[in-house]
């Protein structure tokens, strides 16, 4: 697999930590990881340039992660990046509704390196 | 799964969800801290020093606490991130928040019919044991406690109608 530059957008700094170190235990080579602590954040990480991959929260202050989702579809630089939801509204509507506007996964909080393999992993090959 | 209409017990929270809670508690400590909880049947006069909250509105109401010593949230932290105890002090509010929001997460998705309309506030953490806790709750509240490593660890769940 080639190297990943992932952006992690989540308000707590522990959780963006442990998902950066569950996608290194799967096996993803980063090469660089960029965070956000909010959808606007995100938004700021992405005028800057691209990524192959993106992990995002739905609760957080400011902009949470389903209108991170809705604006990231008009973003060049996220144009064909997968987006994989992690968090605690697990939710069947909450997986629907982030599916049907673009999301390519979603991670119920608490989750495994495992759990994170099986998701992310097919999606990076995918892009190949 | 629990369905919401279930038989009330008399403190008006619907029987079953206590072994949900407790289960919820324990998946979240094995998942992310690899750690497995001992059941603990009285609470000694331990000051909790960590107390995180997380409110719940919608259908299903209320606020989840969950209090912990300081060294038991330096150990959780450590666990979570795997790093040194000693270096845990400034991420130790973000993952006692972070827990307990995981915990509630949980525990709401294991109610059939309720999770799907009951949403979660960011957690708040309050450090300091000398406080009143007064709450509008109407029923329960539904308490779980346990030894993590030791020390002790108590989740409780006060719901409104």
């Amino acid at each position: 697999m080639n190297k990943v530059r992932a952006l992690i957008v989540d308000d707590s700094s522990v959780m963006r930590k442990i998902v950066e170190r569950s996608l290194r235990q799967a096996g993803i080579d980063l090469s660089e990881v960029r965070e956000a602590s909010n959808g606007a954040e995100g938004l700021g990480v992405l005028g800057e340039g691209t990524v192959d991959l993106i992990l995002c929260d739905i609760n957080m202050p400011v902009m949470d992660g389903i209108e991170f989702l809705r604006q990231i579809q008009s973003v060049q630089n996220a144009k064909g990046v997968p987006v994989v939801m992690i968090t605690t509204e697990g939710s069947e509507s909450h997986v629907v509704q982030a599916l049907s506007i673009g999301a390519r996964g979603y991670i119920r909080k608490p989750f495994t390196a495992e759990q994170v393999k099986e998701h992310v992993v097919p999606l990076l090959e995918d892009r190949k | 799964m629990k369905s919401a209409n279930e038989v009330m017990t008399r403190d008006g929270v619907p029987e079953g969800w206590l072994p949900l809670l407790e289960v919820a508690v324990r998946e979240v400590f094995e998942i992310m801290l690899g750690s497995k909880l001992e059941p603990l049947a009285n609470l000694d006069p331990t000051p909790c020093e960590f107390t995180a909250m997380v409110g719940l509105a919608g259908q299903l109401c209320g606020v989840l606490t969950m209090r912990c010593t300081q060294n038991s949230a330096q150990l959780m932290t450590s666990k979570m991130l795997g790093m040194d105890p000693k270096d845990t002090d400034q991420h130790m509010w973000d993952a006692i928040g972070e827990i307990a929001n995981m915990v509630a997460g949980n525990f709401k998705n294991k109610l059939t019919g309720i999770g799907e309309h009951c949403m979660l506030s960011v957690p708040t953490v309050i450090t300091g044991g000398d406080y009143s806790f007064h709450s509008l709750a109407d029923a329960g509240p539904l308490e779980v406690m346990f030894l993590f490593e030791g020390a002790p660890v108590m989740v409780s769940l006060e719901v409104h109608s």
